[in-house]
């Protein structure tokens, strides 16, 4: 595992000078260095041929039950700390450290929890039905004898979560305390400023309106930097990918409609349901249509446009990397290793683009749409 | 195999949609430079959105 | 979609659902608030400080288009000041020219008749005495001659062919 892990950690290393965030590195690395954790259970092994580095990235794109730094192959030591697994058995709670599984993600080893027997297939915690004592595979590689638990687990990304809030709490606090002093704000509250004011006078006031804007305010700031932030936090090499979960995206995208719903004028639902100059009988169907757009296809298209690019981002970035692996024999170890190199390079500086764009776009388009809800139309 | 055909699909007509896009917000930017802020943030929002449909149907095909 | 609705966790979701919330309403009340309060604050402070220095800038506009009018009628009245004193002074000037050309004149005529009578006077004086000369002289001559005979008889004779010659 550990080449490839390597040197991932070589080419993010290189990306990190570019992040402009770079307390939060700093933050993460002293958390980092205190946390280690060696466990020698598990054997290390190199990730070199295609299905291995295949299986590899789509083991990163999931979300993961520990904090995975790399893994020594001469000593088969993981650098890793472990995170919490809280999960709802048929049995009740259960919480225990995600070091009991040892890193293992196949299903061998069997954790038993005061009459529960849980294991992890592919990040997913099964529970074990009653009486069994080891996972079945069918064919296609599905457990037969086991099902999935409700895992409330604290995760990598729900700690990329607390993380990213706890960012935003600090940094966002002290430009709060910096104005009691006067009216220019001191420190990072300079550079998180100018951020806030860009959010209100180019997303919320052009499309909210001048009148309605205030009261969207906190939801709209809160989402862009939080997605800013994991966004940026997925580009360091600490491995989040937050913002690629289809959980988080489908949740910030609801959370958007919610709003909009609860907050939509009188004649925006006269509009939705029941629009007017349109011949009768075309009013139902229309009605249907307007409706299921807003329910269901907006929120849609916010949360798999933001899912979908970052992990096809992250994807790229991983595969770029790999191709030092893949391409080492057809052009030799230097060549390839300077290719995924520039490449990964190019593409990552990309990334810090999109993850921009991405919050921008997320916090347009939630705004775009309050705004159709919230505008009330000229009677004529 | 269908679905890789569909996928591909799905590529080609959004890269077209993008293609127009940006070709006409930079000759509208060129014919009207003081008005490229404007242009360029109308230019993301429906970029987005067709983005939003490429992404839904590659992932609904998928 | 089937292997999206796989990877698809609940918990993941509630947990993002209650850490968002969460985190909306600490924002919300530990930074939006305060921050967006502070810009509305100040952005209202310099819009205020702006329009007040418009005013200001205004009301030192009229003050000096005031300034401007009264130096404008002081400048005016000052002409008009130094031209009547010009006028005057030109005025008096050509009087008095008049006056001294009148008197030159006058004291000239007066010079001349003057002159004149005493040229006449001088002239009556001097025929007075040409003649009385001229009687001596006439009274000399005719004494010579008459005390001689001949000379006598030729002067009455030369006289009279000169008055008979005339």
């Amino acid at each position: 595992m550990l080449l490839f892990r390597k040197e991932i950690m070589i080419a993010k290393q290189s990306i990190k000078f570019l992040v402009v965030l770079f307390t939060l590195t700093t933050t993460l690395t002293a958390f980092a260095n205190g946390g280690d954790h060696e466990n020698q259970h598990t054997k290390g092994n190199q990730v070199d041929s295609p299905d291995e580095i295949r299986e590899y990235i789509s083991h990163h794109l999931k979300d993961s039950h520990d904090f995975h730094f790399y893994s020594d192959n001469a000593t088969g030591r993981h650098f890793s700390f472990p995170l919490p697994v809280i999960v709802w058995t048929s049995e009740g709670l259960r919480t225990f450290m995600s070091s009991e599984f040892h890193h293992d993600d196949a299903g061998h080893v069997i954790v038993e929890k005061d009459g529960v027997k849980l294991t992890k297939i592919h990040s997913k915690i099964h529970e074990l039905e009653a009486g069994a004592h080891q996972v079945k595979f069918d064919e296609y590689h599905h457990a037969v004898n086991a099902h999935r638990v409700l895992d409330f687990s604290i995760t990598k990304s729900v700690f990329g979560m607390l993380l990213a809030g706890l960012l935003m709490l600090l940094g966002f606090g002290a430009l709060a305390r910096s104005y009691k002093k006067g009216h220019v704000p001191t420190g990072i509250g300079r550079f998180l400023e100018p951020l806030v004011i860009y959010v209100r006078d180019e997303i919320a006031k052009p499309n909210i309106g001048e009148k309605k804007y205030r009261k969207f305010m906190g939801f709209l700031l809160t989402v862009f930097f939080f997605i800013w932030i994991l966004n940026l936090l997925g580009l360091t090499p600490l491995g989040f990918n937050v913002t690629g979960q289809i959980a988080v995206t489908a949740c910030l995208a609801i959370f958007t409609m919610l709003i909009y719903m609860f907050s939509g004028s009188k004649d925006f639902w006269a509009h939705t349901l029941w629009m007017p100059g349109v011949p009768y009988l075309l009013r139902i169907p229309l009605a249907i249509i307007e409706l299921v757009g807003f329910v269901l296809i907006k929120p849609f298209s916010l949360l798999v446009r933001l899912f979908a690019n970052m992990t096809a981002g992250h994807f790229v970035v991983m595969s770029l990397i790999a191709l030092m692996i893949t391409m080492k024999e057809a052009f030799g170890p230097v060549t390839s290793t300077g290719m995924s190199l520039v490449l990964a390079l190019f593409i990552s500086v990309i990334e810090i683009l999109v993850a921009f764009l991405q919050a921008f776009i997320f916090t347009m388009l939630s705004s775009l749409f309050i705004g159709m809800a919230v505008e009330e139309h000229d009677h004529h | 195999m269908y679905n890789l055909i569909g996928a591909g699909l799905i590529v080609i007509g959004g890269g077209i949609g993008l293609g127009q896009i940006g070709g006409k917000a930079m000759e509208s930017i060129a014919r009207q430079p003081e008005a490229a802020g404007k242009i360029q943030t109308a230019m993301i929002i429906i970029g987005a959105l067709l983005e939003g449909l490429a992404f839904g149907a590659l992932i609904l095909g998928k | 979609m089937d292997q999206l609705l796989n990877d698809f966790s609940p918990g993941l979701f509630f947990m993002q659902a209650i850490i968002l919330l969460i985190l909306i309403v600490l924002m919300r009340k530990f930074a939006w608030k305060p921050i967006l309060n502070s810009l509305q604050d100040r952005e209202d402070g310099i819009k205020n400080a702006l329009e007040s220095a418009e005013n200001a800038k205004l009301e030192m506009q009229n003050l000096r288009a005031d300034n401007d009018r009264l130096l404008k009628e002081a400048r005016a009245e000052r002409e008009t000041m130094l031209k009547e004193a010009r006028e005057l002074k030109d005025k008096m000037i050509e009087d008095a020219k008049t006056e001294a050309q009148e008197q030159a004149d006058k004291m000239i005529a007066q010079a001349q008749a003057s002159i004149e009578s005493e040229k006449k006077a001088a002239m009556a004086e001097l025929k007075n005495h040409v003649a009385g000369i001229s009687l001596e002289i006439a009274e000399k001559v005719v004494r010579t001659e008459l005390s001689n005979k001949d000379k006598q008889l030729q002067l009455v004779e030369t006289m009279l062919d000169e008055k008979s010659l005339n």
